[in-house]
């Protein structure tokens, strides 16, 4: 959406060069990463030309490499301390099925698997059981191995310690850099956080075999 | 014989009269009626950076303005705040006698002078005073205790010192602001080690530093912790060139240390043993912050540290401490007033909740917290208890979403600070709107700056949704990805006592996304609406409209930031005549020119310094401009690679009664 208002804008500014503004001299390009840079430090520099964005936002995978690679110095102007912790920030959306829209969570913020399952406990609790707030779930149900890395089966108490009879089995999958669909847990916890894209919480009342067969549907349809 | 007659002598050594200001309220020093004084000569000898000063006649120096104070970006208000920002410039004011017809000053004897003048803090009263005759020069030259020094090239250590004999602390400000975004060099100089030792002489019994952006070595903290036998307190701020070799000698030297604050600091991290090496007899601490510093420290040699040193009150850890640490850590220390915590997840809580609930309750005196990195719901309750004392909340390390903050803010109806990170949502600013009415400044940082896909992050929405609930607001840092100028317009409206208004579209060049225009409408309301503007930075699609609102509007504005905007020299042109009091321009990516450059030849020495980088300035401009005004450095920083060596494209001028830079890399170049 901006892209497209800052195309309008350098086309505006083409017809003010005939009012002698120049700006040309001060276009500042921008290239594919491993091109030649003439974008240094020491080039003269105006407001962007980002046409050259917007050819390459039509090639798939291309176009985030070199939107990531290809920075102004020194914008935004953020401290370097808040770069670096950006840099280390993973967000992945989370779906849960039957959901009417999605999280967002920072995967580097938990250590674990356990950690992560509390949160997507957390997130499932928030769509299915309504009511429900986190308060009222006791911390200890994210401790209690009720749950496998496979399958995620919620036991819920209310503030009464009455159980809750509600066993819906979700499984935890995540899309994988390949654009695979994996089942949470089969790898290094570093692994994941590398290679998470996304996590859905997959609804299913039958058995792990039918998990399996939803799966590797799954995979071909884009989810 | 008349009292007066004493004192309307002839000065012949005058301050810089540009950072005179008389307040009535702060001093009780009235101006001669009667006798003008005349000056002769004048010889700029000011802590402060600040130009010779054009000689008058016949005329009193009245400054009938007052600069208000400005506050400081660090998270503690007390370090910078008492610093003051700007200088008037002189006019020349009419005889002012006295009502009652008799403006007898008695004739103190300098030592009692001298007594009262110790009581005067602000450095502007202490400009005012030193300018009244002879006298009360000295007198204040003596009873000075802190010197702040906004550009450590303005002035040299040897003048500092020959003018004030007797100072404790010492604020020292270095590199351009822009350095912080990585356009300033490495090796571009402000070493602070030219200081120390004149200091080491002069000043052997100083005991605070407090170093912003300067260039620091482990040599120079060991040499300052082995000169300076009383040293209490170091401060450094965004400064580099260090290790925690350097802390390490602070650690164990420093005998009477009372404040270690390293902020934000490019600083080389060897190892968290820097903190074993307070002595056991060391207990006069009462401020550490290393929350910056990524090495684990040895969590017996603190607990240790914090439990002997009663006098505590700010503590800031680092990430490593965790939830059980920290725990401990309060037990030991329930006074205190300023808490950064280490990382609020942990694996297992060692005990129940409620235990962790109390550690907060425990600490009456709790008004600052911050750290809090890695804060999720499940842990952050146990802070609900100290919410509703906290005035200043730093949640810029935590990726709070809109629900958990809400639930957070409900709990904190005094805060008059608020530090946050986008992934709030505007949401989360309603949140904001509602829970804090007594709100005075608000920051908003994007947590993933550079990922332009990204539609998260807070939009006008949140921004509006806080100027609704928050008419307090003074002071806003805001990112965002899109603004419209009818959304500012409300703020303004909501908001009219701004004085610090920081706006960051992250999109350079980005216009109103709802009706296309350009931002200039945005910032005219906010020059119009708040009166009190002291600092504004811009962003957007912007012509010279803006720069025209600005000229025209912004009278008390002293400070500027510029990305990415104008259309002509005529933009920079209207700031430099329409604002009066401007004193830091900071420039980047403008199509500003030579003329634009020129226009403001006459205003520069009124003003700290001026930046302009990626413009359209050539070498020609700057030698003319460093020719007509002997009293500017103009430094043009050279490129790596050729590049068009007629172009200068980082410039950075500043008024010094010192002369060239002595120290000047290569790539600088003084013209």
């Amino acid at each position: 959406m901006s892209f497209e208002t800052s195309l309008e804008i350098t086309s505006e500014l083409t017809t003010a060069d005939d009012h002698g503004l120049n700006l040309n001299e001060t276009e500042l390009t921008l290239g594919l990463p491993g091109e030649s840079r003439g974008r240094k430090l020491g080039k003269k520099r105006g407001l962007i030309e980002l046409k050259s964005i917007n050819d390459e936002k039509n090639q798939s995978n291309a176009s985030k490499a070199s939107l990531d690679d290809v920075q102004l110095a020194g914008w935004p102007p953020v401290a370097l301390y808040r770069k670096n912790m950006a840099k280390n920030f993973r967000f992945v959306k989370v779906a849960v099925d039957g959901a009417p829209y999605l999280r967002k969570i920072n995967l580097e913020s938990y250590g674990d698997y356990q950690q992560l399952q509390c949160v997507l406990f957390e997130i499932f609790a928030y769509f299915t059981v309504g009511n429900y707030t986190s308060d009222d779930l006791e911390f200890q149900n994210c401790y209690k191995p009720s749950f496998t890395t496979e399958t995620f089966v919620p036991v819920m108490h209310d503030s009464f310690n009455n159980s809750i009879a509600q066993r819906i089995k979700y499984v935890s999958m995540y899309e994988d850099k390949d654009g695979d669909w994996m089942i949470v847990g089969d790898v290094p916890w570093m692994m994941f956080v590398q290679t998470c894209k996304r996590i859905r919480l997959m609804r299913s009342s039958e058995d792990i075999n039918t998990a399996r067969r939803t799966l590797s549907e799954c995979s071909v349809s884009s989810c | 014989m008349n009292p007066h007659r004493k004192r309307a002598k002839t000065v012949d050594r005058v301050d810089s009269a540009d950072s005179a200001a008389v307040s009535s309220e702060s001093t009780q020093m009235r101006p001669f009626p009667s006798k003008p004084l005349s000056v002769d000569r004048v010889n700029s000898v000011e802590s402060s950076d600040s130009s010779r000063m054009r000689p008058f006649k016949d005329k009193i120096l009245l400054v009938d303005r007052v600069d208000s104070v400005e506050s400081s970006e660090s998270s503690r208000t007390s370090q910078f705040a008492g610093k003051v920002s700007g200088f008037d410039r002189v006019d020349s004011v009419e005889a002012r006698v006295d009502s009652a017809g008799s403006t007898r000053m008695s004739r103190f004897p300098d030592e009692v002078l001298e007594r009262v003048l110790a009581l005067v803090d602000s450095h502007k009263d202490r400009s005012a005073v030193s300018l009244v005759c002879k006298e009360w020069y000295n007198a204040e030259r003596w009873s000075r205790r802190h010197v702040f020094i906004g550009n450590c090239y303005s002035v040299s250590p040897e003048i500092v010192a020959a003018r004030f004999p007797r100072i404790r602390s010492v604020t020292l400000k270095g590199k351009p602001r822009f350095s912080d975004f990585n356009l300033v060099p490495e090796d571009w100089g402000a070493d602070v080690q030219p200081w120390l030792s004149v200091f080491s002489t002069a000043y052997p019994f100083l005991e605070e530093l407090r170093l912003k952006r300067m260039a620091v070595t482990d040599e120079s903290l060991e040499f300052l912790s082995k000169k300076f036998h009383g040293f209490k307190a170091l401060s450094l701020l965004s400064c580099d060139g260090f290790s925690t070799d350097g802390l390490k000698a602070i650690a164990t030297h420093c005998k009477n240390l009372t404040e270690l604050d390293i902020q934000e600091n490019g600083i080389d991290d060897l190892g968290g043993h820097w903190l074993s090496c307070f002595p056991d007899s060391l207990t006069s601490l009462e401020i550490l912050n290393f929350a910056s510093l990524n090495s684990e420290v040895s969590f017996d040699a603190l607990e240790k540290l914090v439990s002997r040193c009663k006098s505590l009150r700010v503590l800031k850890v680092n990430r490593n401490i965790s939830l059980d640490q920290l725990q401990k850590l309060l037990s030991h220390c329930p006074q205190l007033m300023e808490l950064g915590t280490g990382t609020f997840m942990q694996e297992l809580i060692s005990g129940p909740v409620t235990e962790f609930k109390n550690m907060f309750s425990n600490c009456r005196n709790l008004i600052t917290l911050s750290g809090l990195w890695d804060a999720t719901p499940l842990y952050l309750p146990v802070i609900y208890p100290a919410c509703a004392r906290l005035t200043f909340l730093n949640l810029s390390y935590a990726t709070l979403r809109s629900d958990e903050l809400a639930n957070l803010l409900s709990h904190c109806k005094s805060l008059r600070r608020l530090w946050l990170l986008d992934t709030v949502g505007d949401k989360g600013l309603e949140a904001v709107g509602s829970c804090c009415p007594l709100l005075e400044e608000l920051r908003v940082f994007p947590a993933d700056p550079f990922d332009q896909e990204i539609l998260l992050g807070v939009t006008e929405s949140g921004f509006v949704s806080v100027s609704r609930g928050c008419p307090k607001l003074r002071y806003v840092l805001y990112f965002c990805r899109q603004m419209t100028n009818a959304a500012v317009a409300t703020i303004a409206q909501n908001c009219p006592d701004f004085t610090h208004f920081r706006l960051c579209i992250m999109n350079p060049g980005q216009p109103d996304y709802l009706t296309k225009e350009p931002m200039d409408e945005a910032f005219g309301a906010i020059v119009k609406t708040c009166t009190k503007l002291q600092r504004l930075a811009i962003s957007g699609l912007l012509t010279d409209r803006t720069f025209e609102y600005i000229g025209k509007y912004a009278k008390n504005l002293e400070t500027l930031s510029v990305a990415f905007a104008g259309s002509s020299d005529l933009g920079m042109e209207y700031v430099l005549q329409g604002c009066q009091k401007l004193r830091k321009l900071e420039i980047r990516d403008c199509p500003f020119g030579n003329a634009a450059l020129l226009s403001g030849l006459t205003k520069y020495e009124s003003m700290r310094s001026l930046w302009m980088s990626a413009c359209n300035v050539t070498m020609n401009a700057c030698r003319v401009l460093a020719k007509e005004r002997p009293r500017l450095n103009v430094e043009v920083m050279r490129d790596e690679e050729g590049g068009d060596d007629s172009q200068a494209n980082k410039v950075y001028v500043y008024r010094t009664v010192a002369g060239p830079r002595k120290d000047a890399p290569p790539f600088v170049i003084t013209l």
